[in-house]
This record gives structure tokens, sequence and C-alpha cells, in this order.
């Protein structure tokens, strides 16, 4: 089967700092692979690098077994790449429909944006992701964690995402929230996406993915299957920084 | 489940519906009410303290001219602001787009092009020259701001001394005048609708509105979202007409002087009937502010554009992420605000019925403030095109009201600028109370 995406030696440099340091990675569809490592051990800077947001200094992205030139945020959209940021890149001041189609207006024969149709859209698809999200018209700085998430969530799912990027979906997050996004996660896989997860939170990764990458200082320390090891495992790789076989 | 699957159902539930306040049920804008309100109140203390002279016609007739030329900029520099950058360059860029207009239509088209004083093309070649100019200025700008990432603030604080002085330069600070004929229609009381067809464009206009609120509301049914009661929309509706009506009414009120008839009939050749009397109506400047106010506001909410800025505004990041160009949008906004200076350009020289070398000083001062004052918050991402509308007539009434009762020009200039500061901390003591940012 043909990986859905393939990172292939991928390095750059922030300055004299190499953030992501020849590092290669891929991901099937109806898989998830998570990014586990540090803080400042290059698992953002990574996947903004498959999301477009960076430009990487070398390397290649394959997809679906073509090579793939991505230089902006648009150029990974255009390749059914959807991102979810730990930062929630959502515009506080508009209202659900707004932020979920931003980029991507859905417009009139006019050529104005058709903000029933996109609010129609928007209930329709927040129906069935998050039952409980009401606010449909309030900006939303006025929702939970959880609701911006789903808006968030919901942009991935309605745009037909193949390949789906979370960077800490659940960190700002309730239990109960948390356990919705989690419960997504497992939906979407079924779906046949891909999705690469970064968390902090070993046990919640070994729940979900199906395969870990540790990362530390930039560098790959190594990819394994889940089933194969322990939390204790994944925890020395992360802290030691040495691959399971030589630690 | 169930709520969201029938979201048409909202409205419906009458324990919710009783309980919502008359305001909520008719959804209109609480922070409008209340600067519709300040300013109904400013209008009427003044009045008190004319004696009267401040609402009649006439004064609401001149009031409504003053304020046309910082209302159009107004409305651009909501963008601006809204983008979180600033425009301090606008007053001086007027005078850079207005010794444009007043050199094309005295000295290049009659003289250099020879079409001669008084071409029927002049007014509109001159108005085109002095578009060109601002916008071209205007997208540099923005180049600036974007591309060179230079702050806004700098990049039009360095253009407030460059561009006020390319005007000096271009013209030697000599006033220009007298502008074309044509040209000066767009001043103000020089050029007026006259009472017919200044109740022609009312009636239209508020065919025009009544048929925007069905259509809207038709919208939404057609998608089963919650719609405000009917009785509610008539209210609206009634609102809109008799504020629309009474607006025609009260200009059409405003008559021309008896000696200003007799010299019209002179010019023509004629002597004026016995009794004959005409009004003003509404003035071109008047209706090329609605017809910008009406476009700015599409732009707004109902274009991609629109919706860019303000998204940007919100989160720069957000917008960057979510495949915005804001560089090429920063552009834009910039080369949009200088054309919106251009035309307030052409209002204001045409007010003055010739170019001066401090036409538009301060003026960025009242823009910003009218913006501000209007609802729009410096931190980005909030702003309404009626509001700076609202906010530049509310300072133009501050300021002819205190010339009216007589106040020291130093005293009104003090008052004003506490008012903006004053009105900046209700807005946002009120936010904090909505829960909004």
């Amino acid at each position: 089967m043909t990986p859905l995406v393939e990172l292939k030696n991928i390095s750059l440099s922030f300055g004299g700092v190499r953030a992501v340091d020849n590092v290669s990675l891929d991901l099937y569809p109806g898989e998830v692979v998570g990014l586990l490592g540090h803080n400042g051990a290059g698992k953002s800077t990574l996947i903004k690098i498959l999301a477009g947001a960076y430009q990487m200094d070398e390397g290649e992205i394959w997809i679906e077994g073509k090579k793939v030139n991505i230089q902006s945020p648009r150029d990974a959209r255009r390749h059914n790449i959807e991102t979810i940021y730990q930062t929630l890149a959502l515009a506080d001041n508009l209202d659900a429909p707004s932020n979920l189609f931003l980029g991507r207006e859905l417009t009139t024969r006019f050529g104005l944006v058709d903000d029933a149709k996109m609010e129609a859209e928007t209930r329709k698809i927040m129906a069935r992701l998050n039952p409980n999200f009401k606010k449909i018209s309030e900006p939303v700085s006025a929702l939970s964690g959880g609701q911006r998430q789903s808006v968030a969530i919901a942009r991935a799912v309605y745009f037909n995402a193949k390949i789906l990027i979370m960077d800490e979906p659940t960190a700002a997050l309730g239990v109960h929230e948390s356990k919705m996004v989690a419960d997504l996660i497992k939906e979407l896989k079924a779906q046949g996406l891909g999705i690469f997860l970064i968390s902090h939170d070993t046990r919640e990764m070994l729940d979900l993915c199906d395969r870990v990458s540790v990362m530390k200082n930039g560098t790959l320390i190594g990819t394994e299957k889940v089933g194969d090891v322990t939390e204790d495992d994944i925890l020395s790789m992360i802290i030691m920084g040495k691959a399971r076989d030589a630690a | 489940m169930t709520d969201t699957s029938t979201p048409g159902t909202d409205s419906h539930r009458s324990p919710t519906a009783s309980k919502r306040s008359f305001l909520t049920q008719l959804e209109i804008d609480t922070r409008l009410l209340g600067m519709i309100g300040a300013f109904v109140l400013v209008c009427l203390v003044f009045n008190v303290l004319t004696d009267g002279r401040f609402l009649t016609p006439r004064n609401i007739f001149n009031l409504t001219i003053q304020t046309v030329s910082v209302a159009i900029m107004a409305t651009g520099m909501v963008f601006v602001i809204v983008t979180r950058h600033i425009d301090l360059s606008v007053g001086a860029m007027l005078a850079t787009c207005s010794a444009a207009m007043a050199i094309t239509q005295t000295d290049i088209l009659p003289k250099m092009l020879g079409l001669g004083l008084g071409h029927p093309l002049i007014p509109w070649i001159s108005i085109l020259a002095g578009l060109i100019v601002g916008t071209v200025i205007g997208a540099f700008q923005g180049w600036l701001v974007g591309y060179l990432t230079i702050p806004a603030f700098i990049v039009t604080l360095g253009g407030l001394l460059i561009w006020r002085n390319v005007a000096w330069y271009m013209t030697d600070g000599q006033t220009i005048g007298p502008l074309d004929e044509t040209f000066r229609n767009f001043g103000g009381i020089n050029g007026t609708l006259g009472e017919t067809w200044s109740w022609v464009v009312g009636v239209i206009a508020v065919v025009l509105a009544l048929w925007a609120l069905s259509a809207s509301r038709r919208n939404k049914i057609g998608h089963g979202f919650p719609v405000k009661p009917v009785w509610a929309e008539a209210i609206v509706g009634l609102i809109i007409t008799v504020g629309i009506l009474g607006f025609v009414a009260i200009l059409n009120a405003y008559e021309v002087p008896t000696a200003r008839l007799i010299r019209e009939f002179k010019a023509n050749g004629e002597a004026m009937p016995e009794g004959y009397t005409a009004a003003y109506g509404i003035p071109y400047s008047v209706l090329l502010l609605i017809a910008i106010a009406i476009g700015m506001t599409v732009i707004a909410k109902r274009t991609r554009l629109g919706r860019y800025i303000f998204a940007t505004g919100g989160n720069p990041d957000a917008a960057e992420l979510s495949g915005i160009n804001t560089r090429l949008l920063t552009v834009k906004i910039f080369a949009l605000m200088g054309a919106l200076v251009a035309l307030s350009a052409v209002v204001a020289s045409a007010r003055l019925t010739n170019h001066s070398n401090d036409i538009g000083t301060l003026d960025e001062l009242r823009v910003i403030a009218a913006a501000v004052i209007g609802g729009t918050a410096l931190a980005g991402g909030i702003g309404t095109i009626h509001g700076a509308i609202l906010g530049a007539l509310i300072m133009q009434s501050l300021q002819s009201g205190m010339a009216m009762v007589g106040v020291d020009a130093p005293l009104q200039n003090i008052v004003v600028g506490a008012v903006l500061v004053l009105a900046v901390w209700i807005d946002i003591v009120y936010r904090r109370r909505t829960g909004g940012k």
C-alpha cells in the first residue's frame, strides 16, 4: 500500500538551531501516528512544515506516492491536509460559520458571501460532531474550549481532509471534552483518514495511536508500533533520547 | 441532538420567547442605540442652549454637509483600524489629492491639453486623477506596511509630513481656484437635488430598504433559521421609513434664500414669479456619502475581502494559517483608504470652491476620533461603517453646536478631546458588561 504521506529527510534551521534535523516519517490511510517529545523537540515545527506554515530547508514531501511542493497553508489545503493547531487558529471576533469557512467562503451567484448557506452547513455538521453546540451566531470568543475545538475539527471534517494534523487537540479541554475528541479521532480513523497527533499525554497516545514517533532536539529517536512498547519504554525514549534497542 | 437537528423551532418555543426583552426581539444593536441616544442628547442640549436654532432645517442641512468629508474617510479608517493598523496621513493625503485635482482642472487640462476652461470632461478627468493619486499613495503606504513590515504608525506619520508638503510643493503654497463649476456641485450647498428629486430618491430608498428587509427574512425562512416576529419586522421597517422620509423632509424644508433665487432667474434672463419658493433638498455630497456607506457596508459584511479584514483583525495568525494573504490584504485596505481620501478631497475642496494649502489639516485626528467614537476597537477586529459615520456626525455636532453657543475655540477643542477619551472609556465599560472583548 502506498503511504498517504512520506516525509523524507526533512531539515529546518532557525538561525543556528537545527529545529528539525533529517527526520523521515510516513503515515498510512486509517492510521494515527503520534509524535512525542519534550517541548522544543521539533514536533510542532515538523508538522508545520507539512501544513505549509514553515518552509523546509532540505527534504521531500510525498503525498500518495507523488512528490509535492508545499509552500503555504493554501498549498497544504489543496492536498487535503488540514491542521488543528495547539493555539486554535480561530478568529475570536467571528462566529462559528465564518471561522469554519475562513479562506473558503461559500458565495452566492453574485460573488457575495452566503452567510445563510454557511450557517446551515455549520448547523448540519455540528449536529453530527457536537450536538450540544448551540451558539452558532455568536463570536467564538464566547465559546468554551471544547466548543472552539469542535469548530476547528469541523473545519477539517467538512472539507474532506485526507490528512489531519492535530497539535495538542486536548490540551485546553476538560475530561469530558477530551473524550469527545478522542472518540472523534477514532471515527475519522475508521473513515480512512491519516492522522498525525501531537500530545504530551503518553497514555492517551498509546490509546489512540497505531504508531508513535519520538523526537528529541530536532532528531527522530525512533518509531514504534504501539503494541510493541510499554509506556515506560516510550518515556525512556523521550527522556534518554535513545532508540529502544539501544536502551 | 433533537434541538440542533431542527433549529427552526428555536423561535417558537414560547416560554423563552416571552422572556426575551422588547429590544432583543427587534434585534437592534444596543450599542448603536446608545450612540443614537448620545447624538440625540447632544442635539437636544444644543437646541435648548441656542434657543431652538440648532435643530432648524438650515442648521441640520449645514451639519450634514460639514460631516460628509470626515465621514467618507472614517468609513475607510474602520478597515484600517480593524486590521490593527492606523493611518495618520489621511489629512495630508487629502491635501495632495486636492492639489492634484485643482492643478488638473485649472492648469493641466485647460491650458496644457487645451480643453479650455469649462469643458464638460474637466471635472470627471480631475476626479479620476485624484482617485489615481490617492489610491497609488495608499497602496504604496500599504506595501510599506504589509510587505516591508514597517509599522503603520511610522509609515503614515512619515506620510503626514511628506504628503502635506508634497501638496505645498506642487502648488507653491498658493490657493488654487475657482474650481470647475460642475466639480463644485460636490461641495454641498452648491449642488443639491431640489425638492422633487429628493422625494423621488427618498421613496426609492424606502422601497429598496423594505425589499432588502423582506429578502433577508425570506432567505432565513428558506434555510429554516429563527426569524423575528412579524410585528418586530414591521416596527423596524417603520423606523427605517420614517427615518429616511423624515431626513428628506428636513432637507426639503430648507428653502433657498429669495435673493439667491432672484439672482438665478436673472442669470437666465427671466423675472422671478411672485411667491416662488424652492428648497435645497439632498446635497450631492450626501448622496455620495450614502453610496459609499452602502458600498463599504456591503464590502464589510458580504464580501470575502471584508470577511478577511475582520478575521485578520481578530487573529492575524489564524487568518494567515487559513490561507489568507494578509500582506496583499494590507495593501488593498490602504489603497481603499487612499481612494476614499480622494473622494473626500473632492467634497472638501468643492465646498471651499478652491484648493487651499491648509485643506485637511488635523483631519486625521477627526477621522480617527470618528471611527473610534463609532465603536471601532483599536485592538482590532471590531468596528462598523454606520458607527463611524454616526461618530463623525456626533463630533461635528459637538463642534458646530459649541461654535453656535459661542464657546471659545480653545475650549471647543478641549471638550472634543475629552469627549473622545470619555466615549472610549464608556465603550470599554459597555463591552466588559456585555461580555464582549
